[in-house]
């Protein structure tokens, strides 16, 4: 359990030093710059104009930077042999790996407290609440998939890649699933039948993150606390899934 | 052995290295989100209406300095908006007063553009609803006076549409007068600008007709013989009919 914890405080250490407060603070600054010129331009609905495209725009900084820094931070770990140096001590695999995955969590929470405090100037506490705590989940789910992509990949633009594809497909799959129903579809067509039941198998494996903290919430205050639990049960489902995934990969890797 | 080599690279260990706890709880993760998903309720299609277009100042700012794309763009979507994911709704369910602004805001970014003129007079106004085609039909009308001689195949279709769809005579009449008098550019066919004529023939209009078709001839706008020709004798046709009617 030391082991666990040790790792965890020198990713926090390794964050501190990347200046990536500084970063996620500027992207913040942005945000609100963004958010406030266009405000400004509506003729009406000028709050939820704001919060709408507040909320969004750091949801997708905050899935951007943590996912940047998990795979960057774990790639150069591994080429500057320091997985290797790690587990040279009494450390085992899982110990390790848990320890960063809590590091790593610890930051997204960093993050979305500071994303918190932006949007309470926007939008109820409470709604705000329950949509921080959606965006946690969220980015918890990213942390995971990033430490799987990088200790399958261990390169950075295959590990990037990946996780890219993988998050614009479980935000955007209701859609497609919604779209192969329509009547566009031609029935008769093999490759699009076909294509259909293969968009339905893979989404069994990903995560409905369509559902996670839409900027409704905030804007209508149209959710209640209960929203929040199949969230946290469908976070810990996958990162159940994604950390074991994870595991079986560096179990398997040859130092 | 063979198999071995063929599942284990060098750098991987071999499977008995992984616990058997992380095998485990990886399997029955696995099978526990697919359990979760398949009670998940099914994604609905809901249908969303047309909404009021911004302003074209702000389209052109959110357009990255790219009027003309994003116009391209923009028309596509407002296209497709009958097929909306797992919903397809028909055109006369649509606000054609927004669907109006939309598509002057969009020929707004893109003056050179023909694909909206195309939509309201060829697309949209061929819902069965005759108020509707109206409104499209005076869109195109409106857009025509702006640039005469590039739209006037619009208004063309549009005095179509006026006088066998909505079997309104007196507006096609407009429509082609409105091209005889404003689309007056070489490039203009002069079926176009002979469109006039004809209608009010087919109106019972004759003497009328007969002094426009006189009045072109004599104008010596039709150069060619054989078009010369073919509208000599469709005024010696008139006077025929004109005759036979007293």
């Amino acid at each position: 359990m030391y082991a666990i914890f040790a790792i965890t405080r020198f990713t926090l250490l390794e964050a501190l030093h990347n200046r990536l407060v500084w970063l996620f603070l500027l992207l913040l600054l942005i945000g609100i710059m963004l958010a406030e010129f266009m405000g400004g331009i509506s003729i009406t609905e000028s709050l939820v104009v704001k919060t709408s495209l507040l909320s969004a725009s750091l949801r997708i900084f905050a899935v951007f930077v943590i996912s940047l820094f998990v795979i960057t931070s774990m790639v150069r770990e591994i080429n500057d042999k320091g997985l290797a140096l790690t587990l040279s001590f009494p450390v085992s695999r899982a110990s390790y790996y848990f320890g960063k995955f809590l590091g790593y969590s610890f930051i997204a929470f960093m993050m979305v407290l500071l994303i918190g405090f932006c949007l309470i100037f926007y939008a109820p506490a409470l709604q705000v609440f329950i949509w921080i705590s959606s965006l946690f989940c969220e980015l918890l789910i990213m942390t995971a998939l990033c430490l799987l992509c990088v200790f399958t990949f261990t390169q950075v633009t295959t590990a990037i890649t990946a996780v890219a594809a993988f998050y614009v497909l479980a935000r955007s799959l209701h859609a497609i699933q919604l779209m192969s129903q329509g009547p566009l579809i031609d029935p008769n067509s093999l490759v699009q039948t076909y294509s259909i039941k293969v968009l339905n198998i893979i989404a069994h494996f990903l995560p409905d993150l369509h559902r996670f903290s839409p900027s409704s919430w905030l804007v209508y205050a149209e959710t209640s606390v209960d929203q929040i639990i199949p969230i946290i049960l469908q976070t810990v489902i996958y990162v159940s899934v994604l950390t074991m995934a994870g595991l079986f990969d560096l179990y398997r890797k040859n130092l | 052995m063979k198999l071995n080599a063929f599942f284990q690279s060098s750098k991987e260990r071999s499977m008995a290295s992984i616990p058997i706890w992380i095998l485990l709880a990886l399997l029955i993760s696995l099978a526990v989100q697919i359990i979760w998903h398949k009670y998940q309720p099914v994604p609905v299609a809901k249908v969303t209406q047309l909404s009021s277009p911004p302003s074209e100042a702000i389209l052109n700012a959110i357009s990255f300095g790219d009027p003309v794309a994003f116009s391209k763009l923009s028309m596509l979507w407002l296209q497709a908006h009958d097929n909306q994911p797992g919903v397809s709704i028909p055109f006369r369910q649509l606000d054609y007063e927004v669907l109006t602004q939309w598509l002057s805001v969009i020929l707004a970014l893109d003056p050179k553009a023909h694909y909206p003129l195309l939509s309201a007079a060829r697309v949209f106004a061929q819902v069965p609803d005759a108020e509707k085609q109206r409104k499209m039909l005076t869109f195109v009308e409106h857009e025509f006076y702006k640039a005469p001689n590039k739209r006037w195949q619009w208004l063309a279709h549009a005095a179509f549409v006026a006088k066998h769809r909505l079997k309104d005579q007196k507006l096609a009449l407009k429509f082609a007068k409105a091209l005889a008098d404003h689309a007056t550019g070489e490039q203009v066919p002069n079926w176009a600008k002979q469109m006039q004529i004809f209608l009010l023939e087919d109106m019972g209009e004759l003497d009328a007709a007969k002094i426009l078709l006189g009045g072109l001839l004599e104008s010596g706008q039709i150069k060619d013989p054989h078009e010369q020709q073919f509208l000599h004798q469709r005024l010696q046709e008139l006077e025929d009919k004109s005759a036979s009617s007293f």
